[in-house]
């Protein structure tokens, strides 16, 4: 069997794929947050609802052979790269018979079948998208790995290095950086010097800007630089911006104080008062300066425009598929019942 | 005596040592919504936020340490440590011996670590074994809020690079922040004379390297640190009721160790077991039987630690983790007297 050469490829995007793609993720992924909260997964949880458009926009580009190296949310890339979503619940779920045996976890999911690794190590997914386009290079020339990142991952140093070193040995690969401006819970601006673009240039990396809440944009930015690796012209540096409509991950102080401020605010509020008015410690202007840090915390939470219609790329693919209601029912109706397919035989021996 | 969960003690202790040495500063990842109690009385200045670059800051904190100031760097947790140890193997670590012993670094690493809450194995593990194998390290692993403060007083008063490990069972801060998420729906194994205690009103240090004897016994000493102290407490009351008379020793520093207290407590009972939730081999474990058997006791000897990589699932974790169940186990088994007689029958006929 031959691999299709990239001149075979249509290169135009099929809009009705893409939304199917980010739609499955995103009803998963609805899915997995009601299984959270109802204390069914363990531990955090860091949904990629609001990036599905920029991993559809890269998944849609990859063939057998192709590496992912994931990062802490790496549900999505995994279900649009075909793996079981039962697979991925039932390993959510800590059960025998998941994706990595219950022994991953959401942060550490794995699949050999697809090449595709997930590490809860910030900027990991550098050296491993590196060792595996080495591969791809000496193995099997035309295959390509893809890194996975926020921007956050941005100021480690192995992922800074990773791009080097791709450079330097013209790997395959395409570094996607998924901006959405937060680094964990810190806005990304207060700890960040430069512009990323610039910096990947430095390094001799080709950088490309795109707006990843829109699915064809990110898919059209992924085809140039998924070609430059194919061809063996080296790495890209994709950088696709995004809101994550959840934040870091479910269940954040912040957030839930914005959505429940009597219930949560006593919580922080009372303390934060005390150690304010407590003796001894800075001055008041170096307080209010301190206080001023809490405050400019919260109100960029809640100027974070989360569920803003223009920041959900589903709902954004949705309005170009609107006029063939006919088709859009037909595609939701068929992934809606893959997912609650998938769902209900996933929770099978859970107990209610 | 006022009371404060664990993680409010060592706040406590650490407003109280920044109030008198302003050259004490604090700095990590999201550190200022973490520590924003401190943030609002010591003013953004000394409490800071760092990028996701833990070689720089941790780094960067070495030298800081090295030049004048008294820093804190926090990291979001033990397993990060793998990213940036350099900056304390090669570096802190080293400093001491490279300078002729007229340089110190004194750098405080505070560290949130341990499982127990389902966050898989690259979220939930101990690591102070293999921090404590560096020469040069200080290694401090309270287990009740009285020590947490204490202890953290000592590391900002002396001069040389000490880690502070939390563990997230202990602390509700950090429970709430990685293990709940404000769901109600979930149950831990909490021990609770570690998560909330008595205090000082004002910090003493406590003296680094010295255990404390939590129990008395006869029969067997269980040696542990952080939570596995409570898990052994609990074991202990239980081995009572079957008459089994069981010692606890709270190492709370594991580098150094207090060897006297370990090998006082070894001849006494003359049957060890080191509970320790780190990895079992070449580990604080296996530290212990060495220095009780180059001390010459004559000593039984077991252990329950972490085995393998911590699996995600709960049930498995639980049963990889140095839980009651495995205690009482291994704790009858070393005072069971039928098998002391089989044992010496097999000696007596090799």
């Amino acid at each position: 069997m031959t691999r299709k050469s990239s001149t075979q490829v249509v290169m135009r995007p099929d809009a009705w794929a893409l939304y199917a793609l980010i739609l499955k993720s995103r009803l998963f992924e609805e899915a997995t947050a009601r299984l959270w909260h109802d204390g069914l997964i363990s531990g955090e949880l860091h949904l990629g609802t609001g990036e599905e458009g920029i991993i559809a926009g890269i998944v849609a580009h990859l063939r057998e052979g192709d590496a992912m190296a994931l990062d802490h949310r790496g549900s999505a890339a995994l279900l649009m790269r075909g793996v079981d979503p039962r697979l991925i619940l039932r390993e959510l779920l800590g059960k025998p018979d998941g994706l990595c045996g219950g022994m991953g976890g959401h942060m550490h999911l794995f699949s050999r079948e697809h090449l595709a690794a997930s590490s809860g190590i910030v900027g990991a997914e550098g050296p491993s998208a590196a060792g595996f386009a080495l591969s791809a290079q000496y193995l099997h020339p035309g295959s390509i790995a893809v890194a996975l990142f926020g921007e956050g991952a941005m100021n480690q140093g192995m992922l800074l290095e990773s791009m080097n070193l791709a450079s330097a040995w013209k790997l395959p690969v395409v570094f996607i950086c998924k901006d959405d401006g937060w680094a964990i819970t810190t806005k990304s601006k207060n700890v960040t010097g430069g512009d990323l673009l610039e910096r990947a240039r430095g390094l001799g990396v080709p950088a490309i800007e795109a707006d990843g809440r829109d699915v064809t944009a990110a898919w059209e930015a992924c085809r140039v630089a998924v070609e430059r690796a194919r061809s063996g012209q080296g790495p890209s540096f994709l950088r696709l911006r995004c809101v994550h409509l959840e934040g870091h991950f479910l269940g954040f102080q912040l957030i839930r104080m914005l959505r429940d401020p009597l219930g949560e605010m006593p919580g922080i509020g009372i303390p934060l008062t005390g150690a304010f008015l407590r003796g001894g410690g800075a001055s008041l202007r170096e307080r209010l300066g301190g206080v001023r840090v809490v405050l400019g915390a919260v109100l960029a939470t809640l100027a974070d425009p989360r569920q803003g219609a223009g920041n959900d790329p589903v709902r954004r693919a949705r309005r170009l598929l609107q006029a063939n209601k006919a088709r859009l029912q037909e595609l939701e109706r068929r992934v809606r019942e893959e997912i609650n397919q998938a769902l209900e035989s996933a929770l099978e021996e859970v107990p209610a | 005596m006022r009371k404060l969960s664990f993680s409010q003690a060592i706040d406590d202790a650490l407003a109280q040592a920044m109030s008198a040495d302003p050259r004490i500063i604090l700095f990590g990842e999201d550190t200022p919504l973490i520590r924003r109690n401190l943030l609002v009385r010591f003013g953004p200045k000394r409490v800071r936020g760092a990028p996701i670059s833990e070689s720089a800051f941790l780094g960067a904190g070495v030298a800081a340490a090295m030049s004048g100031l008294r820093p804190v760097v926090e990291l979001y947790m033990a397993d990060f440590l793998g990213v940036c140890v350099d900056a304390l193997l090669n570096h802190a670590a080293k400093l001491e011996t490279f300078s002729g012993g007229k340089w110190r670094a004194p750098l405080v690493v505070r560290t949130p670590c341990g499982g127990g809450y389902g966050d898989g194995g690259q979220h939930e593990q101990s690591l102070w074994g293999w921090l404590a194998h560096i020469p040069g390290l200080t290694v401090l692993v309270p287990s009740t809020p009285a020590d947490a403060g204490g202890l953290m007083l000592a590391a900002l008063e002396q001069d040389g690079p000490a880690l502070f490990f939390e563990h997230k069972l202990l602390s509700e801060t950090w429970l709430e922040f990685l293990g709940s998420g404000g769901r109600r729906s979930l149950q831990f194994d909490l021990p609770t004379a570690g998560v909330k205690g008595g205090v000082p009103e004002k910090w003493e240090p406590l003296p680094i390297g010295k255990a404390l004897l939590h129990r008395e016994g006869d029969d067997l000493t269980i040696v542990s640190v952080g939570v596995g102290v409570h898990r052994a407490l609990e074991a202990a009351k239980r081995l009572g009721k079957e008459g089994i008379s069981v010692g606890v020793l709270d190492l709370r520093t594991i580098a150094p160790l207090d060897k006297t207290a370990l090998c006082e407590a070894a001849a006494k009972t003359r049957r060890l077991l080191v509970v320790d939730e780190d990895y079992e081999g070449f580990g604080l474990s296996g530290e212990c039987c060495a220095v009780v058997a180059e001390a010459g006791i004559a000593c039984r000897y077991g252990r329950v630690c972490t085995r393998g990589s911590i699996p995600y699932a709960r049930q498995l974790e639980d049963e990889a983790l140095p839980g009651v169940e495995r205690i009482l186990e291994a704790a009858r088994k070393l005072t069971d007297a039928n098998e002391r007689g089989e044992r010496r029958k097999g000696e007596t006929q090799e």
